[in-house]
């Protein structure tokens, strides 16, 4: 097992105990780079959708843990992850984040140029390196591949390690995620939408991922939004007879305390997680009406009815990806410092469904997930606080009490009794104690 | 479906188990209505893509000879008037510089020419301004607790298009904000149609804000319009 320096398991395990995590799991560099190394390098990582790259030499930039990784279709329609850089001097091959890059990757130092399956296909002046190790058959002479690659209902994803579990032992449960988007499209399928906001956290990436399905914090944390919005969607109510979906996107997050703990959270041993369903998005206006024809024409009365009534607002991939799939949604999170965290944010359409079904879930996208999103303002103030908070010597333990010993537990599988339980962050940091002292999965 | 329509909410915890419906019943509050009438910018300014109704590299003369100075001053003390009560957060007064079916919209890329079915950083009628001043004002708005000011220039300011009761006229504008102990920078160009109404003053159709650095990442998110 590989070692990392001046840290050992003990002191990992000495961080993490069932109800209540050490300060510095969120603040120290070198449990940071240990959480590159154990699980961001290790794990199956989220690099995008096969719809980003149709043709021939498309490629996007994605990091994995901290690699510059590229994305690329090949002329067979193989989809290669590669490593970023030239064999020759180390420089990275692409500058973009994305683009397509026609028959081969060109290095602009020396002209060293690679197929895009990441062989080497020409090096100027090849002769010079004639009686030298790097002649071409040298596989060094090729770019590094990830060592594997995977992709679920057009999700791709890489891993950096061979060994370990497959792409969908990794996903487990999980994976509905990808069902429930794809299933909600009549053609079984999504396609991205190709903008992606990028915003920046100043606080450790832990802070999203709980944040994620903590059921008690948005009557606090949003009450400003719900409340504001509320008091709109109310007049508009008394003005007209119906009121845009929207509105209540903003509202809901104003629900009671008691309303909010009886929702439900599921949380699978993987650090996964299953924020049950406090929205529905059936209104039987006559787009959805004919949306849902549409679905039952495709799969059949009976799934159909099943895929309409599954009751999901997140899905959480431990430990980096947030799905929202019934308006879908996806974050990805890419860590960059224990105190900084870039998030991706990307969304969705049903292939095959009406336009207006589109348009209700881009209002989320808009007014949840844009850079001038009313929700977010107020999650990343708090982890922001939070980080500075955790940094200071006020304090060495975060506190994951609340319903401890309350929930139930079945194959592994942790089920909230009450919807604020804070089994979600006690799931999750089981989880990661797990990768962080050298399991497998 | 209306709010009386969905069966009272249940508290009852669900068993373990992969059942997802259980909880269909509880808080869906949904009176949903997608089918509005056409809300895209073409339907209320056929050409308010800055990029695509001109060739590349060619941009529209002022027209300050044939419009008159006089029209140009009261544009221009428009956009001087709207950055100020940005600058002081009049919020209302700024609302109130809209007609009331104004629209303030912010793609998230500057070949965007619609906003029904393109993602926008912005887009908001007069009820989702109101929601956003209603929230930066909220006591408990959280992230409104540190210090925040911004300081906004306009300039360049051009008209493109003059017509009878409709003035078009294209800007930029750069916005600097201090929260907490950084400053941001934000800049770009502003697009707006304007109208006069029956009391002779003009007021803002349409305000396209296009961010020029819409697509670096955003450190912290934008709370209020630019």
């Amino acid at each position: 097992m590989m070692k990392d320096i001046s840290m050992t398991d003990i002191d990992i395990a000495q961080c993490v105990e069932p109800d209540r995590v050490h300060k510095r799991v969120y603040t120290d560099q070198q449990i940071f780079d240990r959480e590159m190394t154990r699980i961001f390098e290790r794990v199956w990582v989220y690099c995008g959708h096969e719809s980003q790259i149709p043709n021939k030499g498309d490629y996007v930039a994605v990091t994995i843990g901290r690699q510059p990784m590229i994305m690329v279709r090949s002329a067979d329609r193989t989809i290669h992850v590669l490593h970023n850089r030239c064999a020759h001097r180390g420089v990275q091959l692409v500058g973009n984040l994305q683009g397509n890059t026609g028959d081969a990757f060109v290095c602009s130092y020396h002209a060293w140029s690679y197929h895009l399956d990441g062989k080497v296909r020409a090096i100027p002046l090849a002769k010079g390196y004639d009686g030298t190790r790097m002649d071409k058959s040298n596989p060094d002479c090729n770019m590094k591949h990830a060592a594997r690659v995977d992709s679920y209902r057009g999700f791709v994803f890489a891993s950096l390690v061979a060994d370990g579990p497959t792409l969908l032992e990794f996903l487990g449960e999980a994976k509905v995620a990808f069902d429930d988007m794809c299933d909600r499209s009549p053609m079984g399928e999504v396609e991205i939408v190709p903008i992606c906001h990028r915003v920046i956290q100043q606080s450790n990436w832990k802070f999203f991922m709980e944040n994620q399905l903590d059921a008690l914090h948005p009557s606090v944390t949003h009450q400003s939004t719900g409340i504001a919005a509320g008091r709109v969607e109310r007049k508009l109510k008394e003005q007209k007879e119906s009121v845009p979906l929207y509105y209540h996107y903003l509202s809901a997050f104003a629900s009671s305390f008691e309303q909010w703990d009886s929702v439900q959270t599921i949380n699978y041993p993987q650090g996964h997680g299953i924020l049950k369903a406090y929205m529905g998005l059936r209104p039987q206006d006559k787009d959805t009406l004919e949306y849902e024809a549409l679905l039952k024409q495709a799969h059949g009365e009976q799934k159909a009815e099943e895929y309409l009534s599954r009751s999901i607002h997140h899905v959480l991939v431990y430990p980096y990806l947030s799905v929202q799939s019934p308006l879908q949604q996806l974050r990805c999170l890419r860590p960059i410092s224990p105190d900084k965290t870039l998030s991706e944010i990307w969304h969705f359409r049903l292939k095959g469904a009406p336009e207006a079904i589109y348009r209700r879930s881009l209002w989320y996208y808009n007014l949840v997930n844009s850079p001038a999103t009313m929700i977010n303002a107020d999650d990343l103030e708090n982890w922001t606080k939070g980080q500075w908070g955790l940094q200071s010597d006020g304090g060495d333990w975060v506190s994951f009490h609340r319903n401890h010993g309350d929930d139930r537990f079945d194959n592994g599988v942790a089920y909230s009794n009450h919807g604020t339980s804070e089994v979600v962050m006690r799931s999750q940091f089981a989880a990661w104690s797990r990768y962080m002292q050298g399991a497998a999965s | 479906m209306s709010a009386a329509d969905t069966k009272p909410g249940s508290r009852a915890i669900p068993s373990a188990g992969p059942d997802m419906k259980h909880l269909l019943d509880q808080d869906i509050v949904i009176a949903g209505d997608s089918a509005q009438g056409p809300t895209g910018a073409q339907a209320i300014e056929p050409t308010h893509s800055p990029r695509t109704p001109h060739k590349a590299g060619e941009l529209p003369t002022a027209v300050l000879s044939a419009a008159g100075v006089d029209l140009q001053r009261e544009v221009e003390q428009l956009l001087y008037r709207q950055a100020e009560l940005l600058d002081a957060k009049q919020w209302q007064a700024w609302m109130d510089l809209f007609v009331d079916d104004g629209i303030y919209w912010m793609p998230a890329r500057p070949e965007q020419t619609e906003w029904e079915s393109s993602p926008s950083i912005f887009i908001e009628d007069k009820p989702m301004m109101e929601i956003r001043k209603g929230r930066v004002t909220h006591p408990n708005a959280w992230s409104q607790a540190p210090l925040w000011e911004t300081n906004h220039l306009v300039s360049h300011v051009a008209l493109e298009d003059v017509a009878k009761d409709r003035v078009v006229v294209r800007s930029r504008f750069h916005m600097m904000e201090l929260r907490r102990d950084s400053i941001r920078h934000f800049g770009g160009r502003y697009r707006h149609t304007l109208r006069r109404g029956g009391d002779g003053q003009l007021k803002i159709a349409l305000q396209r804000v296009d961010l020029f650095n819409a697509q670096a990442p955003f450190d912290y998110v934008i709370q209020i319009w630019v």
